[in-house]
């Protein structure tokens, strides 16, 4: 499966307080209702711990949720 | 939805009835739409709608006799529209067009006899169906003085659509004759022919048939030439169906003038008298006249309704968008929002002449959605979510009246009513004992949301719970303050005497410290109440006694309008749900009463000023309006606090319920985070949980330039994200958002 790159989906900043690591733009799967996305997000490489922004929650992740629940 | 209950449904619907004038012109010109281009000064294509329809357009429109005017609902406001004149206006100025293009030949050959208006206008529709069409007569003659070419420019018309005109032939019974021999039909001008020729009997009303077969002939005596013309499509339409040997009389009710169903209103139309028609109309009089015209149209619904006029369409059309929605397997279902954003406050059915209820469409379709597990998870979940928690351990409560074993009555404030105004259901509950005695206390909802979303099992449940409390309370006469509340039970629980609060209130008088400094206030009735005038009528019999002059708005009584929150819209569609609040805002000057929790909260959100009854009978201190409007947190909050307050205080009992471990974060938000909280329906609870598990993991990012802290969680179907800093012992939190797809194998 191709992976997404989502405009404006860095790390903006933030890092990792637990491992004290920058974060790395890494595959990541995301799921609703059946479907499966791969979106590069930012990562603790070493943890694993996830960043989902702001902006693309709100925007383009809200939007295929609406479209998944239409499906 | 079956395809019958569809057809039946879209019956109801008049919005695409006729108008009144098409109905009664027995050519069914469309006067409405011609008029509507005409005001906005498109002449030729207000020309071509009567081009279209009648045939000979250029004579026809010339000496129209306008049977459409007695039937013109313009008539009782200021006087029908000269329509006649329109059409001469029309005629004269408008780009000439071009004749109908008529079917392909079809092989068959008609003639008509006689070149009266009848005969040639029977010649024009024959020929329009594929006919080669022969007439007969001494001279063309449509009996009225014309301008020079007018008529000829129309049998050119006739030439090109294929009719032979044989000129300086008189009729006679034997060229009749000649012609049933030669010819697969023939059809009679009676008006046009010797008195000779008309030796067939009276023609039939429908058919024009006559004894002989293939001979149909008009009925004489006919002086209208809209008539005339009508008579000569009949005719056509005759010919057609006895050439292809089919019914002559099956599906004809709406040939000729009929009865419409359309419905148009007539309240607030100012009478305007016609413009002069003086020798005839110039273009800037006609435009004028034209522009009197009503456009005659239902709307009865959609005008009152937000929602309704949102989808820019009218039920007829959503009727079948809500079918077409079912019927999807595979792709998008385009409706679904649409199904979830009716209010069910049944203003629609109320207004229209036919009872279409766009409520039961919808509740059926989000039923049957739920029932085939297409609803969108996301529609009503946190409606849901707040109906538990009211349901659930930390709010509901049953007990009988502190120190009595049995209930006369149990008082039922509703889930809502606790959320917004805790302090005045506890004075009303205090007052109810002291003037009733034995009057128990249920804190629960009523489940109007389960119903709501169309989850009837869990509407059910609900039921069964309250069921259960009121049973153990030994069958109580229940007293509910909510009419959503009222309106539900009744329904659910016919075996239980549910009494409103104000119906109790007017029998026992105001409580005692009732703010009685009267004033005007406007009276909101909420849509609950729409068939419950009882209610209605108690509530202004209270606003009365308290010295208030009523106000009341232009949709009240049973005509009132929802604020927006009923039927989950508020839940589904929260700008909708705003724009209806608004509305309802906006319809009075004065500062609005109700008697709902929920419509005081969605119209004072609007920053309109708004009371809830109890602020006056059973007031808390402040100004009744300035009592603020309340966040989803605080809203379960107060529900709970309530709760501990008064078994604590009338029962002596510890509440017993543990606090969980997220409720032991202390968490204070600054304006930007509290906003982003209500406007993302993100509560308190969700982001204390997700600070608990932030501090127990250890695990959160942090910012390098604001020094701040984020971290999520998903207790459950959600995932929340929070934005925060350290606050001594608390949290201060900046932002929060959440999003429902779910990241596998991270954080959980």
């Amino acid at each position: 499966m191709s992976v997404i790159k989502v405009p404006g989906a860095g790390a903006d900043g933030w890092k990792c307080g637990h491992c004290d690591r920058e974060m790395v733009m890494k595959p990541v799967e995301l799921t609703y209702l059946n479907s499966l996305f791969n979106v590069e997000l930012p990562v603790c490489p070493e943890c694993g711990y996830v960043l989902i922004p702001e902006a693309l929650a709100l925007g383009k992740m809200h939007q295929v949720e609406q479209l998944l629940e239409d499906k | 939805m079956e395809q019958a209950e569809l057809r039946q449904w879209e019956h109801r619907c008049i919005q695409e009835e006729s108008p009144q004038c098409a109905a009664a012109c027995p050519l069914h010109v469309d006067a409405r739409e011609c008029c509507s281009l005409l005001a906005a000064r498109r002449i030729d294509k207000a020309w071509a709608v009567l081009a279209k329809t009648m045939p000979l357009p250029g004579v026809l429109a010339r000496i129209c006799d306008g049977p459409c005017k007695t039937a013109c609902l313009r008539k009782d406001v200021g006087g029908a529209i000269e329509m006649e004149s329109l059409e001469r206006f029309l005629a004269t100025s408008a780009k000439p067009s071009k004749p109908p293009r008529p079917l392909p030949r079809n092989g068959k050959s008609v003639a008509v006899i006689g070149g009266g208006m009848t005969g040639l206008c029977a010649a024009w529709e024959i020929a329009r169906k594929g006919f080669a069409v022969t007439v007969y007569c001494v001279a063309p003659d449509v009996g009225a003085a014309l301008p020079e070419g007018a008529l000829e420019g129309e049998l050119e018309a006739m030439d090109r659509m294929g009719v032979t005109l044989e000129r300086g032939v008189e009729s006679s019974p034997e060229l009749v004759e000649a012609q049933l021999e030669e010819m697969d039909a023939v059809f009679v001008d009676s008006d046009a022919v010797a008195a000779s020729v008309l030796n067939f009997g009276e023609p039939d009303e429908v058919t024009l048939g006559t004894n002989r077969l293939g001979l149909f002939a008009s009925r004489s005596g006919e002086k209208s030439p809209v008539f005339q013309a009508a008579a000569g499509r009949r005719a056509a339409n005759s010919i057609m169906r006895f050439c292809q040997g089919v019914s002559m009389v099956k599906s004809r009710e709406l040939e000729g003038p009929y009865d419409t169903r359309l419905y148009t209103n007539l309240t607030g139309v100012d009478a305007v008298a016609p413009v002069p028609v003086g020798g005839g109309y110039d273009e800037s009089r006609a435009v004028e006249e034209a522009a009197r015209c009503l456009k005659c149209e239902c709307m009865e619904c959609v005008k009152g309704c937000v929602y309704l006029k949102h989808y820019k369409q009218y039920p007829k059309v959503y009727v079948r968008q809500v079918y077409n929605n079912e019927a999807i397997v595979r792709g998008t279902r385009q409706a679904n929002r649409m199904i979830n954003s009716c209010m069910l406050c049944g203003l629609c059915e109320t207004v229209c002449p036919e009872d279409f209820a766009m409520g039961e469409v919808c509740l059926e379709a989000r039923r049957n959605m739920i029932g085939k597990g297409t609803m969108p998870p996301s529609a009503h979940e946190f409606a849901l979510r707040d109906m538990a928690f009211a349901d659930g351990g930390k709010c509901a409560l049953a007990r009988h009246a502190p120190g009595a074993d049995s209930s006369e009555y149990v008082f039922f404030p509703g889930c809502q009513l606790t959320a917004t105004d805790p302090g005045g259901a506890e004075r009303a509950y205090a007052d109810l004992r002291n003037r009733l005695g034995r009057v128990g206390l249920i804190l629960r909802c009523c489940g109007a949301p389960a119903r709501w979303s169309g989850r009837e099992s869990l509407f059910g449940e609900s039921l069964a719970e309250l069921k259960a409390a009121w049973e153990g309370l030994g069958f109580p006469r229940i007293i509910a303050a909510c009419p959503s509340c009222i309106k539900t039970l009744r329904e659910a629980m016919p075996e239980a005497e549910i009494v409103s609060h104000w119906s109790v209130l007017s029998a026992l008088g105001l409580p005692e410290n009732a703010r009685r400094d009267g004033g005007t206030l406007a009276v909101n009735d909420p849509c609950a109440a729409r068939e419950d005038g009882a209610m209605r009528s108690d509530v202004r019999g209270l606003l009365d006694s308290l010295g208030v002059s009523v106000v009341e708005p232009y949709y009240t009584g049973e005509l009132t309008q929802c604020c927006g929150y009923g039927g989950l819209l508020n839940a589904v569609d929260p700008a909708l749900g705003a724009t209806a609040a608004k509305a309802r805002a906006d319809a009075v000057n004065e500062d609005y009463v109700t008697y709902c929790a929920m419509c005081r909260e969605m119209i004072a959100r609007t920053g309109k000023r708004a009371m809830h009854l109890y602020d006056l009978l059973y007031p808390g201190g402040a100004e009744p309006c300035a009592r603020p409007t309340l966040g989803h947190s605080e809203r379960r909050e107060n529900r709970v606090r309530l709760r501990e307050k008064l078994l604590r205080e009338l029962w002596s009992e510890a509440d017993g319920v543990t606090a969980e471990d997220f409720e032991k974060v202390r968490v204070s938000c600054t304006e930007e985070g509290a906003a982003a909280m209500e406007s993302r329906r993100i509560l308190k609870s969700d982001v204390q949980k997700v600070l608990l598990q932030a501090e127990r993991s250890g695990k959160h990012l942090v910012h390098g330039g604001t020094g701040r802290f984020l971290a999520s969680f998903r207790p459950a179907v959600v995932t929340y994200w929070v934005e925060y800093e350290s606050d001594g012992d608390g949290y201060l939190v900046h932002n929060a958002w959440c999003h429902r797809m779910h990241i596998e194998g991270a954080q959980p």
